[in-house]
């Protein structure tokens, strides 16, 4: 209960989401930074970095999974980068990264998340892609397309639906991955949970988790009710689950 | 310190093998734990959602949102009460593993062929006897599936435990990034790849033993 008194307590206090300076601070070199004892300077970066992860992400897996789907080959190769990829430990590629030459910090986390959301967008462009009708694609071309209007008018169309949950799927997980970002002294709100644990200010830990928690389930939600809203009506499969 | 600083070095590890073989059967024995924990909770809960459907919907779609709670969050909300250390990170890894777990068997239970259900209904067989001898050696595919993706997922996973003192591998990527020493990370790096892939074999060839009648069928 005395946890729980604590972590109210501190979600509670004003400083906490401003922190002691304001969520902006003034680095060395004068720069603006977000600050490291602000809710909300960490949420900001915490988002910042997701965004820019599945920017990165998708913007090597989106072109290659469709042209894949669209020539209905790699179909393995998609699988093997599934695979593959939930083997490796993400605190392992971060460590990894962010000892090497990828730069200590965020720019690490970001390239380290963003392998991690290859495969959502790749499996998920790639299965819509191979998913449209032979027939369709006949019609299509009977009907005089160019392959390239086939592409964009016909298949992507079509494709949308799981095109948008791989980056839904993979946005989601970049925002549950983020917090691993303070072990390698990144920022984000895993900071905060990092904080409370190896301080054992377990009050401040349970609150970070809390909010961690309900900023990945809240995204999630909201992508989900996005991805809804904007399907048209005759594409609607329901709450996919290919993930 | 050597002042190169390689990503591999035989040296490193003839000179840490006790510590790395430590670590490497602590990371070990914390994920067959959890794994045999969270097969033994799943299997009861899967059969109980498989007898009222109503409750599969309700297991499955709590399980999704639960499943999308980050581990470094589960561990931040767990230490506070279970405190620092292994009975923290084991909570942790089997509540996932069990929703992974949960989901496939209740899919596997739901695939099995209606007509081979029937059957074991005409043989007189009970409800309890139709999911044991019936639906479950039926299912074991799908079962397998799970356990192969709980598996892999929780060797992962388990590094994150470093946060409560408690990561098997994860601790010596950890320090290593710490001290700068790239071999130590690298090296737990690729033998939590390895303890993955030799566990998801194994599950793999046990899948296939324990399933003589699909051998021929498929590759």
């Amino acid at each position: 209960m005395k946890i729980l008194a604590e972590a109210w307590h501190w979600l509670t206090t004003g400083s906490s989401w401003l922190g002691a300076s304001g969520p902006w601070v003034h680095g060395p070199d004068g720069s603006l930074r977000l600050a490291r004892d602000s809710i909300i300077g960490l949420g900001v970066g915490h988002l910042y970095m997701a965004a820019a992860a599945v920017g990165l992400a998708a913007a090597l897996a989106l072109p290659l999974g469709l042209f894949l789907g669209h020539v209905r080959r790699g179909g393995t190769l998609t699988v093997v980068v599934a695979n593959v990829s939930r083997a490796i430990p993400t605190l392992a590629l971060l460590t990894l990264f962010a000892s090497g030459s990828v730069g200590f910090g965020n720019r690490a986390v970001i390239v380290a998340v963003a392998v991690f959301a290859v495969p959502p967008i790749l499996t998920n462009a790639f299965t819509g892609m191979t998913g449209v009708d032979a027939d369709v694609r006949d019609a299509a071309k009977g009907l005089g397309m160019s392959r390239w209007q086939i592409i964009v008018g016909v298949e992507l169309p079509l494709a949308l639906p799981l095109i948008a949950t791989g980056l839904r799927t993979s946005a989601v997980q970049a925002v549950a991955t983020i917090p691993l970002a303070a072990l390698v002294a990144g920022g984000g709100l895993g900071v905060i949970i990092n904080y409370g644990l190896s301080t054992q200010h377990y009050g401040q830990a349970l609150a970070g988790a809390v909010l961690v928690a309900a900023l990945s389930v809240g995204i999630d939600a909201l992508l989900g009710r996005l991805q809804r809203k904007f399907t048209p009506p005759a594409l609607r499969i329901g709450r996919s689950t290919l993930a | 310190m050597d002042r190169s600083n390689p990503w591999l070095s035989w040296a490193y590890i003839h000179d840490n093998w006790g510590d790395i073989a430590f670590r490497l059967s602590q990371h070990t024995s914390l994920t067959i734990e959890a794994i045999v924990i969270a097969f033994a909770i799943a299997l009861p809960l899967a059969a109980a959602a498989h007898f009222a459907p109503r409750l599969a919907g309700l297991i499955v779609g709590t399980s999704s949102v639960f499943y999308t709670i980050p581990s470094l969050a589960l561990f931040g909300i767990l230490a506070p009460y279970t405190g620092i250390g292994r009975t923290t990170v084991l909570i942790g890894l089997v509540s996932y593993a069990l929703l992974a777990l949960l989901r496939n068997i209740v899919t596997g239970l739901q695939g099995v062929d209606p007509n081979v259900v029937d059957a074991g209904r005409g043989l007189g067989y009970g409800r309890i006897k139709l999911l044991w001898l019936v639906e479950l050696p039926n299912a074991f595919p799908s079962v397998i599936a799970g356990l192969r993706v709980a598996t892999v997922t929780t060797v992962a996973l388990a590094t994150v435990g470093v946060v409560v003192g408690f990561g098997g591998l994860g601790q010596l990527m950890f320090r290593g990034f710490y001290r700068g020493y790239n071999a130590e990370v690298a090296t737990a790096g690729l033998l939590c790849v390895a303890l993955a892939l030799v566990l998801d074999l194994g599950l793999l060839i046990l899948g296939k033993v324990m399933t003589p009648w699909l051998r021929g069928t498929r590759g």
